[in-house]
């Protein structure tokens, strides 16, 4: 039994959970259902009435389309009303019932009664599709000129969905538009203008055609202006604002673009500037539509200083949406007219600490557009001053434009840097690693500020050591101090002006000990931290013990990455100054603004930070070469520690080496009997090849055998071993090991004892011999055992002389093995040999059956000696025991 | 496509009318009335009623314990469709006489009705409220039986 619409919904809203609810629905449906098959066409209005409120209510309602489509048939108008309404409320993205009641609408459009002709036309207007649209185009356009003003507005709208779905027909409506555009009825004025704005957006050509209308349209805007009060029409005082703002619309339309339109209307839209009054909402709209005309048109001078008044009396209105569109308006004004926006500025600030978070955002996009050299200083301060206030959603926003307009307008570097330190201690974390990064790249290419930038973020962080995120000031100022440690406690650097700040050395070593003590520091920040620290180990002299005891703190870190540093600046410092100095050197400026170098630093990842620091000997290098040493410390740090200390194939194992190598010819720590004055970071930089000193030379075979156990291995890999009582090597050990590995190379020097051992490892290393002799070409290999429980390893060392007199080019050693064994070759030490120079690599070799067969290899060797091309080969004959 | 959308809903979240202008499907109907409760019913008196969403904006105003919600595009002049609201409000007050809350629920396809002759197709059509209501007077159903 059907009920009525009263009652399902008193039903519904008696039902106390959502699952009754539904139960009632879903019996509702059904019976509405039942209701639609019996074809009870007495009960069919209130059934589509019910079937409203169910969608409404957002139960799925589909099935009732069909019903509407029989209502919308019927004869009777309440039955036709609710059809057509049912059809526009129900209708879903099916579009096979909108082809059914096409042939209906269109009997409807022609019927006599304008009511259901204007019934049709909205159902069309809501609901037409392409097809129908071009299979209703004339009669609609034919309605345009109906006798009757309710089914000519509503023609008009119809015409616009028809448009909007099929441009092509629209030239076919544009006579009847301009006919609509002088008629009297407002609702028809007021359609006929929407219809004319959406042909002027369809097509330019339009906009030409009703261009000749904006006299007829200044003039019926004018009489609304100068009208008397009508009941009709009136709202707030003003007379039909709607039909106002759209005209305001379609006039701003016509008027881009063309300055004899936009002067034709100038007139009436000073008029509606200077007339009408703003102390109503509705006269509000009407001025703001009129702001927008102004803006959009052609007009003069004096009229955009009208326009930009408005807004900025709209600034101050009390009303938020009015503060609201004034900003909007205001930042599409600025793009053009800078300077008229400028003058409101103080206003505009104003509403940045506006209570509406609405109103907040608007007017930070605006202040943003707004700054420019002149007003950086005062609107930085402004903006920093917000900063601190600010909502949490806006801050990182809010960090990354300050920090942009800073890198912008900055006036000097000083400036700069002070507003950079601010931004670091009120945006803390919200500031980007990449703009952190930026300022650190201003500091180190600003020498006569490294000192005061220092002493500014030595206040800084100390004065925020209480704040939650105070870190990315942390990781900033342990940078820079590191760096400029030396320049930030002399007073010689002070600037003039400058707030009198002594800062003792040991000020700012304690201040590194309490980001490396606190709980809170992320890792990043206390790796560089930990650098800084080590680097000020070796500038300040007063200090070295107090850095050494925060290093031996740090040391027993619970975290792994932080123990292994300072376990390997301990290493460092215990070898004296001669290492840590240069090691720890000062690193060259970074290149300024080159945004693929930061970027490149950037993807090395989490390591960024620490990478940096670590590039001991980036004095050397260019930028893009400290990039790539980065790079093979931060591919370093990542595989730490067993790649490290298995001596693993990658660069960052190859850099090992070559540090290590460094570290055994340091000078200073034994005499090097090859008297050489040897640079170790030359070594460092992989600088073997470009050095053949005999020295880098001897270095290799340690760095390749069982020297693995060196306490620079430990230093770089393990870091853990050095807490652990260790045998070091004798320093006897190490002249003598720089000494024959300087003689290895020479086949008649004394069988070289190997440094491992001294560790206590077993003697690994056979005699030198030599693999291959011809030309004055010699190879000597030195076989040695890496590691004493697996047999089957051998490292072979394999030195080229050259002993020919001529220089060879292109040099390439390669090597083969039996099926039985694998083999990997290092990269060589260099691809020419002077004339009584040398070239060694190094080779691992694995005999998977060791004690069965010995180990084999054939040699393949190319050069180039005075422009012939040599090619030999040769099977080498490896002593017994391997 | 000016106005998107007119929504009635009331303190309670609970949406009252529902007048699209485009076709939307049923679960982004939901989506939006959800949204759209979110976002308008917890602001202040004191913020601004408009609220930037997806792309265009919406207009509320509040009137005792209904909201009228109306999602427009971008461009639109905001103060315009805030004025307009308060048109459609008082053409259904002058209806239905002081209109209120069940007035539109109970007379929800008349309250269509009205707004259907105030909007077509996302343009306002009319804003005369004699000539909107005008047409009202045939619009009750058939003597039921």
């Amino acid at each position: 039994m059907s009920t009525r619409l009263r009652e399902l919904i008193r039903s519904v809203r008696a039902c106390k959970t959502a699952a009754e609810e539904r139960a009632l629905v879903a019996k509702e449906s059904a019976a509405i259902r039942a209701s639609l098959k019996d074809a009870e066409a007495h009960y069919s209005h209130r059934n589509v009435a019910k079937l409203m409120y169910l969608h409404m209510l957002g139960y799925p309602t589909h099935w009732g389309q069909m019903e509407c489509v029989t209502l919308i048939a019927r004869a009777s108008f309440p039955e036709k009303r609710i059809g057509y309404l049912g059809l526009m409320v129900l209708l879903d993205e099916r579009q096979e019932v909108t082809m059914m009641v096409t042939n209906t609408i269109k009997n409807d459009l022609k019927h006599r009664n304008h009511f259901i002709a204007g019934l049709a036309l909205c159902a069309l207007g809501n609901i037409c599709t392409a097809e129908m649209a071009r299979d209703v185009a004339p009669e609609v356009a034919s309605l345009l000129h109906s006798k009757n003003s309710y089914v000519r507005k509503k023609a008009a709208l119809c015409s616009v969905r028809i448009v909007k779905k099929v441009p092509d027909l629209a030239d076919e409506f544009v006579p009847g538009t301009s006919e609509l555009l002088s008629d009297r009825h407002h609702g028809v004025l007021l359609c006929a203008v929407t219809l004319a704005l959406e042909l002027c957006v369809l097509d330019q050509a339009h906009v030409t055609h009703f261009r000749k209308h904006v006299p007829v349209l200044v003039k019926i805007l004018m009489s609304l202006i100068r009208a008397g009060y009508s009941a009709e029409h009136d709202v707030g005082g003003h007379a039909d604002p709607f039909l106002q703002v759209k005209l305001l619309r379609l006039l701003a339309k016509l008027g881009a673009g063309d300055a004899d339109a936009s002067d034709a209307m100038s007139d009436v839209l000073a008029n509606v500037a200077s007339n009408t009054d703003g102390s109503k909402n509705a006269g509000n709209a009407i001025l703001y539509e009129a702001v927008n005309a102004i803006i959009g048109t052609e007009s003069v001078g004096g009229l955009r200083v009208l326009a930009v008044n408005i807004l900025g009396r709209f600034l101050g209105n009390k009303d938020n949406n009015i503060r609201y569109v004034a900003l909007n308006t205001l930042a599409k004004v600025v793009a053009v007219d800078t300077q008229a926006v400028q003058r409101h500025r103080h206003t505009i600030v104003e509403c940045v600490k506006d209570s509406d978070v609405t109103i907040r955002r608007s007017a930070l996009q605006l202040v943003y557009a707004l700054v420019n050299d002149s007003n950086i200083k005062t609107l930085a301060k402004e903006l920093l001053d917000y900063l601190g206030v600010a909502d949490v959603e806006f801050k990182s926003d809010l960090t990354r434009r300050i920090a942009q307009l800073i890198t912008k307008y900055a006036p000097d570097r000083r400036w700069h840097v002070d507003t950079m330190v601010e931004l670091l201690s009120k945006g803390g974390s919200y500031v980007a690693e990449e703009e952190a990064r930026d300022f650190i790249v201003l500091i180190t290419n600003s020498p006569e500020l490294q000192g005061y930038a220092g002493r500014a973020l030595f206040r800084a962080a100390f004065e925020s050591e209480q704040h939650s995120n105070r870190f990315q000031l942390s990781a900033v100022a342990a940078w820079v101090l590191g760096e400029y440690g030396d320049a930030v406690v002399a007073q010689s650097t002070r600037l003039q002006g400058e707030v009198h700040t002594v800062i003792a050395e040991a000020d700012v070593v304690k201040l590194l000990e309490s980001i490396l003590g606190d709980y809170h520091a992320p890792t990043a920040v206390k790796q560089v931290a930990i650098t800084a620290l080590a680097k000020l180990g070796t500038r300040f002299k007063t200090q070295t013990s107090a850095v050494r005891g925060a290093m031996g703190k740090v040391g027993t870190s619970a975290n792994v990455e932080l123990q292994q540093r300072a376990s390997e600046f301990c290493g460092i410092f215990d070898r004296g100054p001669a290492l840590a100095v240069p090691l720890l050197e000062r690193l060259p400026p970074f290149v300024m603004k080159s945004k693929e170098a930061l970027h490149g630093v950037a993807g090395r990842g989490k390591h960024e930070g620490t990478a940096v620091h670590s590039a001991p000997g980036g004095g050397g290098g260019t930028a893009g070469g400290v990039g790539d040493l980065l790079g093979d410390f931060a591919g370093l740090d990542d595989s730490v520690p067993s790649s490290a200390a298995a001596g693993g194939t990658g660069g960052g194992a190859d850099l090992l080496g070559d540090l290590m190598a460094g570290y055994d010819a340091t000078p200073g720590y034994a005499a090097t009997p090859t008297g050489a004055s040897v640079d170790p970071l030359a070594d460092l930089m992989g600088g073997v090849s470009m050095q053949p000193t005999t020295t880098a030379t001897a270095a290799d075979p340690f760095a390749g055998g069982a020297a693995a156990a060196d306490p620079l291995g430990d230093l770089m890999g393990t870091g853990a071993p050095l807490l652990a009582p260790q045998t070091r090597p004798q320093p006897a050990a190490d002249p003598l090991a720089d000494l024959m590995g300087g003689i290895a190379a020479t086949p008649a020097a004394p069988p070289p004892m190997n440094a491992a051992a001294f560790d206590g490892a077993p003697p690994a290393a056979t005699p030198s011999f030599i693999a291959f002799a011809k030309d004055g070409v010699e190879v000597s290999f030195v076989c040695a055992k890496p590691d004493p429980m697996d047999p089957s390893k051998t490292t072979v060392t394999a030195t080229t002389v050259n002993r020919g007199g001529v220089p060879l080019l292109g040099y390439v050693l390669q090597a083969a093995v039996p099926k039985t064994m694998s083999l990997s070759m290092r990269a060589a030490s260099g691809d020419s040999i002077p004339a009584n120079g040398t070239v060694t690599q190094r080779l691992d070799v694995t005999n998977s059956q060791h004690g069965t067969k010995a180990l084999a290899m054939r040699l393949r060797l190319a050069w180039n000696a005075g422009g012939a091309a040599v090619v030999e080969q040769a099977t080498v004959d490896f002593p017994p025991g391997l | 496509m000016t106005v998107r959308f007119v929504l009635l809903v009331n303190k309670q979240g609970q949406t009252r009318l529902a007048h699209y202008n485009e076709i939307v499907p049923k679960a982004e109907r939901r989506q939006i009335e959800g949204e759209m409760v979110r976002k308008c019913l917890t602001r202040s008196d004191k913020q601004c009623s408009i609220v930037e969403h997806r792309g265009m904006k919406v207009i509320y105003r509040r009137y005792a314990s209904l909201f009228f919600i109306v999602g427009v595009d971008e461009h639109e002049n905001e103060l315009a469709v805030h004025e307009f609201i308060h048109c459609v409000v008082e053409t259904l007050d002058r209806h239905f006489g002081n209109v209120c809350e069940l007035d539109i629920m109970f007379h929800l396809e008349k309250a269509h009705y009205i707004l259907e002759e105030m909007v077509t197709n996302g343009q306002i059509v009319e804003t005369n409220k004699s000539i909107v209501l005008g047409q009202t007077v045939m619009y009750d159903p058939p003597p039921e039986k």
